[in-house]
């Protein structure tokens, strides 16, 4: 039996500022050292000041958990020197004198299995150490100080994972939940972070650092559990260590520190007062909270009709059920969702989709409307869509540039069905035995030659009442 | 010119014209030319021209009547702990012989937008660890009143300025009595605030959960001219806030101040350096009738010199005289005083000073060819031994393994000091006790014994560990050495404790600095 516990580091990449001064929360882009000040990068006499938003952030992720949230909350300095660390030791919480950390004992649903959460803590990331240089002869360090302050959420598990298949399911939950949250956006690169604890009957507990994206932490996790069964069919003994996860070789590696005799020489920060968290905060931060992606879920099969598979994908989703909450109105609901899970999201892939789209929510009602209504039929709004994903122009505009308006005029498009009929005449003359098939591949010829824009229901009833069928 | 003249007087000829700010500063900065090199208060000096082009324009804002901070061009000399833009501070440690700091401290852009004037930077002991300046990487300062003495430390160089007429006022910082102690060897006003209640921000930290700027000045209202400029809630420094709310819990701060630390205006670029309004001279002259006074017996026994138990015998007497009564108080907690202090002091220092690795600043060692920890380990080679001893100190009491038998039980003395403390004053307003149980001593007379100067910190650790403001009153000289007064207070009660310090140096007649 395999047992895996995982620590995930998350940055709370949507603020402002850092966690200690006002240099950007989001770093990227940025060149090397720009986004630094005498607070994080230490300089002698400068002093934390606590975001306080971040605290909040914090909180929500530890709610949204199910984590208990003390009463009032302190910071910890955890001492250790490398040149990542410009103070060379590193501001964080501690649960070793009273239960003082962000979010205490909590547990979240992964499918039916329940992973229980250890505790939340919001903490300091360090700077970024860049190597250079081919051989140990020429290896050069680089320090880039721009990430250090950064303020990241520890989220601890018990050693409740027992697949690799649970880690990903887990990390994929996990990643849904703090977007939703608002607090992060997982997508960027070396926001999300993983150290995972692996052991497999028999053998001890293995830690592998290092672990810099949600899909390598699978992997790494994966090699992890094939190394040590390898190990264990050959009767060698799995000792406690440290790995690394060398993302290149896509292996863990034996860590040559000894991380595990470091004595960090945890204390109180004294520049940081206790934070109370009085009910009244922990009551407005519930409200405040942005409604789960569970509840999401649950509204929009019960209220709006629509389709599990639909609903699911949808909610999970920040941006696609934000632009879904803007879009809907009760009566086209499920036509908005089905556009956008069934078209936008293949349309609209990535974040850098997303965010040259021209796309708006009145577009997309606009539209969802013009099918309902039976003026633009369903492969025609795809047309539309590509044209103001690209244009962002008026939807009207739109469908009468393309010339995607469904043709509803009778006479029209009975002179279409008519034309179709005397063309199909081996498929008439079976209408007879098989009226259901004819009529769905005639009414699919009419399509064709409409280029779909004729209206379905009209064209059904034509195309029956030429056939002589009920 | 008269340079013996104190902050509040300075201020008043000033404004009245009475006397030139050029002359003044040009005279002080002659002053310490003839006696700083005796002396050696100060590592470095502003410059001439510079100092005197500020106070040629001060000069003509009072001519010509235009708004002139309260300062009025006072020249005020720094430890060289409390950063100033552009200049160099060191904290007399080899380390940070180059470091120019590139901000302001927030005590100093106080003073700054008050128009002092910054004559120097003056000596301490290393990172202000020590009590007699003979710490200094860069040589001692002398006592004014006998060269051959020490003048106490660790702000040693910033109460001699003060004694010697090099400047008016000067800013020190207190950790375990280092404003206090060398103000009583040199016969001068030492205040430590209540914790949080001036802006460590730029205060380079030696023990940040227990230390505090602090004014050195010749008298007890020039303290509180001091403390109203630089006190009051910092958004660079949270621990400003702190001290606010409890200020307002209780009622004695400016009735508009937001003093919640709920503030989530998360703006650091604002160096909105917003003050409470308190002002510490009102009411500072009140008389002392029913003021309840207690004599803190634990400072007063063994290894007490005889003169500096029969002076504060003698200043009890006086305090009675002007209507106080007072009644000796025992804190059994103080008896282990001296030991959490320097193992929580080792502690915080151990982990503040690990920053000097000399990546980011520092001095020239080149870095190529260097694995970082043996690179680091030869560049923290230039701390000097006081500072080497509190480090491994600060490895070893807080480790996984002995935390529970020294740091831990440390913080338990701190919180029991602290309750206990805050029983006696509910008793008491103010304590007393000798600032230090003995008379100034000789250069090298105890360096060599770290133990006994520690243990010379045993009357003023305890403001420091329970967070409580505490001032040193010259009082008297014996065989020409001075002797301070301390009193404690309870926190935010600085303008009580501001006021019976001002009641009782009105019953002190002290002779002038013989330099």
């Amino acid at each position: 039996m395999t047992i895996i516990g995982l620590e995930i580091h998350c940055q709370l990449t949507n603020l402002n500022s850092k966690l200690f001064c006002s240099c950007k929360a989001n770093y990227r882009g940025l060149s090397v050292n720009e986004n630094v000040c005498p607070v994080c990068i230490g300089l002698p006499g400068s002093l934390p000041r606590l975001n306080r938003q971040a605290v909040r952030k914090a909180i929500m992720i530890a709610m949204a958990l199910n984590c208990s949230v003390p009463d009032r909350t302190a910071f910890f300095r955890k001492n250790y020197f490398y040149p990542d660390l410009p103070k060379n030791f590193q501001i964080t919480q501690l649960n070793v004198y009273g239960d003082t950390s962000i979010g205490g004992a909590g547990k979240i649903m992964i499918g039916d299995k329940e992973i229980r959460i250890t505790r939340v803590q919001l903490e300091e990331d360090p700077g970024r150490l860049i190597y250079q240089g081919d051989s140990s002869k020429n290896m050069v360090t680089l320090v880039d100080y721009n990430r250090a302050g950064t303020p990241l959420v520890e989220i601890v598990t018990e050693p409740d994972f027992e697949t690799p298949r649970e880690v990903r399911g887990f990390l994929s939950v996990l990643s849904d939940l703090l977007a939703n949250l608002g607090v992060a956006d997982p997508s960027l690169e070396g926001a999300m972070r993983a150290d995972a604890n692996v052991s497999i009957k028999g053998g001890r507990r293995v830690e592998i650092k290092n672990i810099g994206s949600f899909h390598d932490l699978e992997k790494a996790v994966q090699y992890e559990i094939v190394r040590q069964e390898s190990l264990h069919s050959r009767g060698i003994a799995i000792v406690q260590e440290t790995r690394h996860w060398d993302d290149k070789r896509r292996v863990t590696t034996t860590s040559r520190s000894k991380e595990e005799d470091l004595d960090y020489r945890y204390f109180l920060e004294g520049d940081i007062p206790w934070i109370a968290i009085h009910p009244g905060i922990k009551e407005a931060l519930q409200a405040e909270m942005p409604e789960s992606i569970e509840s999401k879920k649950r509204r929009y099969i019960s209220e709006y009709g629509i389709p599990y598979q639909v609903a699911d994908v949808l909610s999970s989703d920040k941006f696609f059920s934000d632009l879904f909450e803007d879009s809907f109105s009760v009566a086209n609901a499920k036509e908005v969702a089905n556009i956008i899970t069934t078209d936008l999201m293949g349309l609209m892939d990535t974040r850098e989709h997303q965010e040259a789209s021209k796309l708006t929510a009145v577009h997309l009602r606009e539209l969802a409307d013009l099918i309902l209504s039976g003026e633009v039929s369903r492969i025609s709004s795809k047309n539309a869509l590509h044209e103001i994903v690209k244009t962002g122009k008026d939807t009207l505009q739109v469908v009468s540039e393309l010339d995607l308006g469904n043709v509803s005029d009778e006479s029209e498009l009975s002179s279409v069905v008519s034309q179709v009929v005397s063309e199909e005449t081996r498929a008439v003359s079976e209408a007879h035995d098989n009226p259901q098939g004819v009529l769905h591949y005639l009414v699919g010829q009419v399509m064709k030659k409409t280029r779909g824009k004729a209206d379905p229901k009209l064209t059904i009833s034509l195309v029956k009442r030429q056939l002589g069928l009920p | 010119m008269n340079l013996n003249i104190s902050a509040l007087e300075f201020v008043q000829e000033a404004k009245l014209g009475n006397i030139s700010v050029e002359d003044f500063v040009a005279e002080t900065i002659q002053r310490i030319r003839d006696v700083d090199d005796t002396l050696h208060a100060f590592l470095s000096l502003s410059g001439y021209d510079d100092a005197i082009s500020q106070a040629q324009g001060i000069d003509r804002k009072i001519r010509s009547g235009q708004h002139v901070g309260a300062c009025f061009g006072m020249p005020i000399s720094i430890k060289d702990n409390i950063c100033i833009k552009d200049s160099k501070t060191t904290c007399a440690s080899r380390m940070l012989e180059d470091f120019v700091a590139p901000y302001d401290a927030t005590v100093i852009t106080r003073l700054r937008d008050s128009d002092a004037v910054f004559i120097g930077k003056t000596n301490m002991d290393e990172f202000a660890m020590g009590i007699t300046t003979e710490f200094s990487a860069f040589g001692p300062s002398r006592n004014p009143w006998n060269t051959k003495y020490v003048p106490g430390g660790s702000s040693g160089g910033s109460a001699v300025s003060v004694a010697a007429l090099e400047c008016v006022a000067s800013l020190g910082s207190d950790t375990g009595g280092s404003v206090r102690n060398p103000a009583s060897f040199c016969s001068v006003v030492g205040y430590k605030p209540t914790y949080g209640l001036v802006s460590r921000y730029g205060l380079i930290s030696y023990a940040n959960s227990i230390e505090q700027i602090g004014p050195i000045t010749r008298t007890v209202k020039d303290a509180a001219f001091m403390l109203n400029i630089i006190s009051g809630l910092d958004p660079n420094d949270d621990t400003t806030a702190a001290a606010t709310a409890m200020c307002c819990s209780r009622d004695r701060c400016d009735a508009g101040h937001d003093g919640s630390s709920n503030n989530h205006n998360h703006n650091h670029n604002n160096n909105n350096t917003s003050n409470t309004s308190y002002d510490y001279l009102s009411g500072i002259d009140a008389d002392i009738t029913s003021k309840r006074i207690g004599i803190i017996s634990d400072m007063m026994g063994d290894g007490i010199d005889a003169a500096v138990l029969s002076a504060t015998r003698d200043a009890i007497s006086k305090l009675e005289g002007l209507g106080a009564t007072c009644q000796e108080i025992s804190l059994d907690m103080i008896k282990y005083s001296v030991a959490a202090y320097y193992t929580i002091t080792s502690t915080e220092a151990g982990s503040n000073l690990a920053r000097y690795d000399n990546i980011r600043y520092g001095y020239d060692l080149p870095l190529e060819g260097y694995e970082f920890n043996s690179y680091i380990t030869k560049a923290r080679d230039k701390f000097g031994p006081e500072v080497r001893r509190r480090i491994i100190l600060g490895g070893f009491v807080p480790s996984a393994g002995h935390a529970g038998r020294y740091f831990l039980k440390a913080l338990k003395v701190k919180q029991k000091l602290t309750e206990e403390i805050n029983r006696a004053f509910q008793d008491f307003d103010v304590l007393i006790a000798p600032t230090v149980p003995i008379l100034p001593f000789c250069l090298g007379e105890k360096i060599d014994d770290p133990l006994s100067l520690f243990l010379l910190d045993i009357n003023t650790v305890t403001a420091n560990l329970t967070g409580k403001p505490s001032i040193s009153v010259p009082y008297t000289h014996s065989h020409g050495l001075p002797i301070g007064i301390q009193l404690i207070a309870d926190s935010m009660q600085d303008g009580m404790l501001l006021q019976v310090a001002n009641a009782l140096e009105g019953t002190t007649n002290l002779p002038e600095v013989p330099i």
